[in-house]
């Protein structure tokens, strides 16, 4: 099977040798929404009008990360790619006429800025290189190699060695051992062993996971394959949601294409292992991040989690062993095996190990998708590959962890960022999302605004999350209005503490963060607005 | 499969139903695909009514209360018809700090509408969703499925407008 | 029941007892004659770990843990009061009591409402957050009973009892978050249920005035529970 991968691989890159040039035209959402469909089309139109289809493909790819520059292109000839931004259907003609002469440069983006410089690419290694549509793509990047490598060479234990080695951490939030779940699930009893991979991304101001779906959803699907050999299931779960549509169309699309070239389904690579996939969609329910919340959701069932322990690693989907990672952790994993696991743990800190892919918004100058080395500072992500606040505002804070998490002010922009070092500011890493706020953002109302959001989205099953988030936000919307006291603000920090303390699951246990985040660095900004 | 299931007919002629039909068939008529097939009635029929809820519930032998219970926990499910045209206004953190609520406020001012409200003309329904994932155009709204980045209140307004005057 | 039983030890607080092994902190604790809280917790019905009131401290464990869920664990050392625990079962009180309309004074569970005696026991006098008076409709439809969402803590012991023991699952829970309600059928007038079989459990197991019977004095609207872990044996099979 190793052998089949390497002649798609060679044909690949002997197809691709043919042409002297290929014009990659980004086709993720961001891009899309500016009209990069048809940017392609009439790249692809002008192409052909000139009779260069011998020497020039323009093909659709995942992101290139500088959203807000879109629709991206880059042209690449002779192995060198040139970028180029803000490109209409109405440039075709001048980017055509650059391949055999000087590039557009009113189109032009250069990169050798720090936004694409400062970046260390393993999770979007093929975003922007790659058809997404495409196995063969894939493969030709490398791709399912380490599936297959796996399979005959590596023992299951062997596998979970080489994550554990790799000290990478679960992606979507918590930063829980990857290995250590891997090994627990692995250990426990039962036939039927499920693998599911959270692709419910609903952090407000997040797109990391639809990006990589849209981008590489091989990848993503390698990770699961891998990690259901080494936890000994056989059936895997993709829960994704449902306002994704792209990214559940690619998704569709490359099950469809990995079962058939035998990446997935009954047996293997031609081994003894069978491994099925299947999608789920979410519809609307942002608890159902939550991993028991999720299992709940997958049988059918309202969204609402359930106390743990038992935890899904020993009691699961349909009561059997299962094992949940994020898309970003599952993505992580071909690497892992393709370099091996001490290459990851040499990226990073000491205790984060490898790199994090973040979704930069709000304000400021680059907005898009960006992979750093754990431990990278604060600065560096939003002055250097930011690009700093934009217009002339001036920066307030930088919120990571949406409504979970906090919001980080000036002082301690020279944090490193890692799990440890952002719990320590009350935040947390998150799933990635990282938005600026400058001055023209009012702190309580930022955390009023992320209670609305637990409010609304709070299951409703538990005491503490369910009355808790209204009171909460009741207070802070009476603080917001002048209208509050400081009794109010007493109030605020006694139901935070007991919301936190009390509640159910992860959403109503962090409910409470936004407002003790910004109580604790802009207290200042609740005193102003008490009344008398 | 099931004798008992296959022997609930639909509640009309509707063609419709078909889909729904094929989506129980597909999962066997499980009790647990009961997400799956609201999701192929909703893209059916546009919302879920009464009708369907019950159709669904008996064909997969699920409790009546379950199935309303499962339909109105998800907000992906409509339980009211939309507007010939939807738009949805992203309350994601990166539209909201980037003015979303001055979007939401000229539709409002200029349309009467609040989130979850359809025009009495049934021709535009509001709703507000949080975060759509384009955070890097923000703000952002999609307008029957085409996707707005750096939107204006003004911009906003004006294409509402183009819907009105298209009817 | 097997053979073997495997037997673990732990403490109380302070108390060294015994427990079979997958038994949970409140049933080891009332065992031995040591009373938690609970309100969504009814013997005989499913547990949920949802009202809170039963948490409990656990050494070494930063999080606090529902005793109707949590199997107990060799070793282990549970506290069931303290100061802390006090605090929080008197802020999840004064929650249910902000969140709906409960006056008790014109309540027909008057004198037998479990969230009422709960109130007194913890102490819990005045409710410093604001009321949010939600103004929830009386369904008066069915012929023998009466729910009132005003009084609803929204424990689901209705929605168990009704799933789990009767099995016509005519209750369950609508909607989610402060918007929750629970409803019969296609959340319809209670009195048009095709479901429900007017037995009349999901009244009994109502720890409040949501639930009750009609033409029936305050004084006599006293809930009897005696059939439930009856039943429920009944129900479980037998060789």
């Amino acid at each position: 099977m190793i052998d089949e991968l390497e002649e798609i691989a060679q044909r690949e890159q002997e197809a691709a040798r043919q042409f002297p040039h290929t014009i990659n035209v980004c086709v993720a959402a961001g891009c899309l929404s500016n009209r990069g469909d048809k940017v392609l089309e009439a790249l692809q139109g002008e192409v052909k009008a000139r009779g260069l289809e011998g020497r020039c493909r323009a093909r659709g790819v995942g992101c290139m990360g500088l959203c807000c520059q879109g629709p991206l292109v880059a042209v690449v000839s002779g192995g060198r790619p040139t970028m180029y931004q803000t490109v209409t259907p109405e440039d075709a003609p001048a980017l055509v006429d650059s391949l055999e002469g000087e590039p557009v440069r009113r189109l032009l983006l250069p990169t050798d800025q720090p936004f694409f410089s400062r970046q260390t690419k393993i999770v979007l290694e093929n975003s922007g290189a790659i058809d997404p549509e495409r196995i063969e793509d894939y493969v030709a990047a490398g791709g399912y190699s380490s599936l297959f490598k796996v399979l005959a060479m590596m023992s299951p234990t062997e596998v979970i060695d080489e994550v554990h080695r790799s000290g990478l951490r679960g992606r979507g939030g918590a930063g829980y051992p990857t290995g250590l779940k891997w090994s627990t699930v692995a250990k426990a009893s039962g036939e039927n062993k499920f693998v599911i991979c959270n692709a419910d991304e609903g952090d407000p101001g997040a797109f990391m996971d639809r990006s990589v779906l849209e981008s590489d959803p091989h990848r993503v699907l390698e990770g699961m394959a891998i990690a259901a050999y080494a936890v000994g299931a056989k059936y895997g779960y993709i829960y994704v949601r449902a306002e994704y549509p792209l990214a559940i169309k690619r998704l569709e699309k490359a099950l469809r294409q990995a079962n058939q070239m035998g990446a997935l389904g009954r047996r293997v690579g031609r081994m003894t292992f069978d491994f099925s996939v299947d999608l789920r969609l979410g519809a609307g329910a942002f608890v159902c991040g939550e991993e028991t919340a999720l299992i709940a959701s997958i049988e059918g069932k309202r969204g609402q989690p359930r106390a743990r322990p038992p935890y899904p690693a020993e009691r699961g989907l349909w009561g059997h062993s299962t094992l949940i990672n994020n898309v970003e952790t599952f993505a992580n994993i071909p690497s892992i095996i393709r370099h091996g696991g001490a290459w990851l743990a040499s990226i990073g800190t000491e205790k984060s190990k490898g790199t994090k892919v973040f979704a930069l918004a709000g304000r400021i100058k680059n907005t898009g998708l960006i992979e750093v080395p754990m431990g990278i500072r604060l600065r560096d992500i939003i002055y250097d590959i930011g690009g700093g606040v934009v217009g002339d505002g001036r920066f307030k804070a930088v919120q990571t962890g949406g409504p979970s998490g906090g919001c980080i002010p000036a002082p301690f922009l020279d944090m490193p960022v890692d799990y440890e070092s952002l719990a320590e500011v009350v935040s947390i890493m998150g799933s990635g999302g990282m938005i600026v706020l400058d001055d023209t953002s009012s702190m309580v109302d930022v955390a009023r605004y992320f209670m609305e959001f637990s409010m609304s989205e709070s299951c409703g099953k538990c005491v503490p999350c369910r009355v808790g988030t209204v009171q909460m936000h009741g207070l802070l919307t009476k603080i917001a209005r002048g209208e509050g006291t400081a009794g109010d603000v007493a109030l605020l920090e006694e139901l935070s503490d007991m919301v936190r303390n009390t509640s159910l699951c992860g959403l109503g246990i962090a409910a409470p963060n936004p407002v003790l985040s910004t109580l604790k660095h802009f207290r200042n900004e609740y005193d102003a607005l008490l009344k008398g | 499969m099931p004798v008992i299931s296959g022997s609930v007919a639909p509640p009309t002629d509707d063609k419709r139903w078909r889909l729904v039909d094929g989506a129980m068939r597909r999962c066997g008529y499980r009790a647990s695909a009961l997400i799956e097939v609201l999701h192929a009635a909703q893209s059916a029929f546009g919302f879920l009514d009464k009708d369907s809820l019950r159709y669904v519930a008996r064909a997969l032998r699920a409790p009546l209360s379950a199935v309303y219970g499962v339909a109105t926990f998800y907000h992906y499910f409509a339980m009211k018809p939309p507007g010939e045209h939807t738009c949805v206004v992203c309350t994601g953190t990166a539209c909201h700090v980037n003015g979303a609520q001055k979007l939401l406020a000229a539709v409002k001012e200029r349309f009467g509408l609040a989130p979850g409200e359809t025009s009495a003309d049934g021709q535009i329904s509001l709703l507000q969703a949080h975060c759509v994932g384009s955070c890097g155009l923000a703000p952002v709204a999609v307008l029957d499925r085409e996707l707005l980045g750096r939107l204006s209140a003004d911009r906003l307004a004006d294409r509402l407008s183009g819907w009105r005057r298209a009817s | 029941m097997p053979q073997e039983v495997r037997i673990r030890t732990l403490t109380i607080d302070g108390r060294p007892v015994g427990a079979r092994e997958g038994e949970t902190i409140l049933q080891v604790a009332r065992e031995n004659g040591i009373a938690i809280p609970t309100l969504c917790h009814l013997d005989g019905l499913g547990p949920i770990g949802a009202c809170r009131m039963c948490l409990v401290e656990i050494a070494g464990s930063r999080r606090l843990l529902p005793a109707c869920v949590t199997p107990v664990a060799e070793g282990m050392e549970v506290k069931t009061d303290s100061e802390r625990l006090r605090k929080y079962r008197r802020m999840v009180l004064e929650f249910l009591f902000s969140e709906r309309n409960h006056i008790c004074s014109v309540c027909v569970s008057n004198g037998h409402c479990e969230l009422q005696s709960f109130a007194q026991q913890h102490g819990v006098t005045s409710v410093r957050v604001p009321y949010l008076h939600p103004r929830l409709e009386v369904d008066a439809t069915h012929r023998r009973f009466v729910v009132d969402h005003n009084r609803c803590i929204l424990c689901t012991r209705c929605v168990r009892v009704c799933d789990e023991i009767e099995g016509a699952h005519t209750w369950d829970v609508m909607a989610r978050g402060w918007q929750s309600r629970v409803i019969t059928d296609l959340a319809q007038e209670w009195g048009t249920s095709e479901s429900c079989t007017s037995c009349g459990k999901c009244v009994h197991v109502c720890p409040t005035g949501a639930l009750f019977e009609k033409d029936k004095s305050v004084a006599e609207m006293v809930k009897r529970r005696q059939f439930l872990p009856y039943l429920k044996q009944m129900r479980e099979p037998r060789e």
